[in-house]
């Protein structure tokens, strides 16, 4: 399958680990990558605050070039905060064909035009909707037995659900259940996966902030997990990069590992966790892995296993 | 008839006991609502239950609840329908949160929402000298208006605030909502008043995660965070408001590093929300101070090379053709006199008009 990729920002700037472990597991689903090397920051509903216009003309332009990207058949993000700020946009501009004339007339002197249409999917939507279930349990060689993972998903791609086609067919806010469990782990529930890690009002209240931060991983702590998973760098940086601060805020000890979609997916599939970049942590993940034999979970190294 | 099955969440803080759940079984069309079903529960089997409501057609906001643990009311939401998205077949239904439990499933609107609601001087504040007759609005104003007038304070928006519920200071989204109501008339006289105030509280316009809680959350699509996000493009790009929650400056830093770079640049992001949007802001006491604050969490982040130096002295940017192309459509909207903001809510859909 081929896709025009969007990156994003935050994945090849304070979470290049991100980034990386895209690159490494794509080809073992068979995903081939066009980068949209071109296309701008989304804007993370930044943007469309200050100037609605700029932010859906700047994503006009993305899916136009994802448009051009030649042999691919949709476009695919690696960030919940993408997904919705541009799904966000992109909802205006199919709604109305005048709309749409008006902001393609600011992409005109590029020579660019958006049709309506546009198929933009996060990693996490193309798992379980293009590659299916079966075929991702299929490729696991090292499957994640005993590995108690808590899905964290990002407030962008699971609301508003309408916008982002959550229904009884595509029940997606339960997506990452329905992975984790595909990759042989098991999930845990708990109060906080479907909230907010308070990532946007970190420099306006960082108290509340981090407290939102500290509480879904204390809760995580509590019930049980091993670590968390998430679709989202800028929750990971909240989760993560933050969260020595956020033990500080809500006052006890969390130690709480959090991994980006890809590296969980990756770690199934055989990857070393060095390829995946999970030593680039703030929170190493130690109850993930043990680095002496990079065993993951209670299950052996793939090689022996296959050997 | 069908039988429903309801998981009732039952509590009277002056009785001393703890809260528990309850299971009545009732028989009515799917078609019908879950109040219709609360009702039958009290009528049939216990008087005691308590339950607000009045209309029964989703207009006067009384019978707000969580059934299966999301805010809605119940009488706009059908039997059928609830259990369908039940977890075990059973309709699940408590109060809603983010307020203080009166009995049962009936909480203090008063102790929170109403409180709020006045936080946000809820009236208009015409502008002098009264005209002799009726005011002159331009049709398109009231228009812009219309969508945070459909809110008929239900609270399900308050119920599901993630700021809110960590930050229970926080003006929160009914209310917000309803400001921006008199923001955006013409009539009213305080414009700058209202936004300054709203931007300067810690607990205001910038105290909003942008999590689309309350937007899933509104029963009349009153999108409460897009009214937020209105009042702070008012506050800070047509009143310049430099709030001192770092919301402008955040925000005006962001825009003005996607026009340089195309892309994001992280690095320059955090300082330039605290110390302003230039180069220099890192050098300023105000942003120094925050920086000094995340050292501990920036030096790890360095250790574990997860954020390399070359990060944060060459950020990523787009190639030259295309932070060209990005610089020209900048210039291109934001040189207009009136800014352009389509609003599904008002223009509709091309498929709905066919």
């Amino acid at each position: 399958m081929k896709v025009a990729y969007w990156p994003g920002c935050v994945s090849r700037g304070f979470t290049p680990e991100l980034h990386g472990s895209m690159a490494k597991v794509a080809p073992l689903l068979d995903i081939e990558l066009v980068a949209l090397d071109r296309a701008s920051c989304c804007g993370a509903g930044v943007i469309a605050e200050h100037n609605p216009e700029l932010a859906d003309t700047l994503n006009a332009r993305t899916f136009a070039l994802a448009q051009q990207a030649e042999g691919t058949t949709l476009m695919m993000n690696i960030c919940s905060t993408c997904q919705g700020a541009q799904s966000e946009c992109q909802e205006r501009l199919d709604a109305s064909a005048e709309y749409r004339a008006q902001i393609n007339e600011n992409l005109a002197a590029e020579g660019l035009s958006y049709e309506k249409g546009l198929s933009n999917k996060n990693f996490l939507w193309l798992l379980v909707e293009e590659i299916g279930l079966e075929e991702l349990r299929a490729r696991v060689v090292r499957p994640l037995t005993d590995l108690r993972v808590g899905p964290f998903y990002g407030c962008y791609i699971v609301r508003p659900a309408g916008r982002l086609g959550i229904d009884d067919t595509h029940p997606r806010e339960s997506y990452l259940g329905q992975v984790i469990e595909a990759l042989g782990g098991t999930v845990t529930d708990y109060a906080g996966s479907h909230k907010c890690c308070g990532f946007p009002i970190i420099t306006m209240n960082k108290e509340a902030s981090l407290k939102q931060a500290g509480r879904h991983l204390g809760d995580a702590v509590d019930a049980g997990a091993d670590c968390l998973v998430t679709p989202c760098p800028l929750c990971h940086l909240n989760l993560d990069l933050q969260q020595p601060l956020a033990e500080r805020v809500v006052g006890r000890d969390l130690g709480m590992p959090v991994l980006h979609l890809p590296q969980l997916v990756g770690l199934a599939l055989g990857l070393a966790p060095a390829e995946l970049g999970l030593q680039r942590h703030v929170v190493k993940p130690t109850s993930v892995i043990d680095w002496t034999t990079s065993v993951v979970g209670e299950v052996g190294d793939p090689a022996a296993t296959r050997g | 008839m069908t039988e429903f099955t309801l998981r009732l969440r039952r509590y009277d803080p002056e009785s001393g006991d703890a809260a528990y759940w309850e299971e009545h079984t009732v028989e009515l069309e799917p078609h019908r609502s879950v109040l219709e079903g609360i009702l039958q529960a009290k009528n049939r089997y216990d008087g005691s239950i308590g339950i607000r409501c009045s209309c029964r057609a989703a207009i006067c906001g009384s019978c707000g609840v969580r059934i299966n643990g999301q805010p809605d009311l119940a009488c706009h939401t059908h039997l059928g329908r609830a259990q369908k998205h039940s977890k075990d077949g059973v309709i699940e239904v408590e109060p809603m949160g983010n307020m203080p439990v009166i009995k049962d499933l009936i909480v203090d609107m008063e102790a929170v929402h109403w409180k709020k609601i006045r936080r946000v001087t809820p009236w208009l504040i015409p502008k002098q000298p009264v005209p002799e007759r009726e005011y002159i609005v331009p049709r398109e104003n009231m228009v812009d208006v219309t969508q945070s007038m459909a809110c008929i304070q239900c609270g399900a928006c308050v119920s599901d605030c993630l700021s809110m519920e960590v930050d229970p200071e926080f003006i929160g989204p009914a209310a917000l909502a309803k400001a921006y109501r008199f923001v955006g008339d013409p009539r009213d006289d305080q414009h700058f008043e209202r936004l300054e105030d709203l931007a300067e509280d810690p607990h205001g316009i910038y105290d909003c995660t942008h999590c689309f809680a309350c937007i899933d959350a509104c029963p009349k699509g009153v999108a409460p965070m897009s009214q937020i996000m209105r009042l702070r493009r008012r506050a800070g790009n047509d009143f310049h408001i430099e709030d001192r929650n770092n919301g402008e400056r955040h925000e005006a830093a962001f825009v003005s590093l996607v026009k340089q770079y195309g892309l994001l640049n992280e690095a320059e992001l955090l300082p330039r929300s605290y110390g302003g949007d230039t180069p220099l802001a890192k050098f300023k006491p105000s942003a120094a101070a925050e920086l000094a604050s995340s050292l501990p969490a920036i030096a790890k982040a360095l250790l574990r090379r997860k954020v390399t130096p070359a990060a944060v002295f060459k950020p990523h940017k787009l190639p030259a053709a295309d932070r060209k192309a990005v610089k020209a459509i900048y210039d291109e909207v934001e040189g207009r006199d009136e800014r352009l903001e389509f609003n599904i809510y008002i223009s509709g859909r091309d498929e709905d008009l066919l």
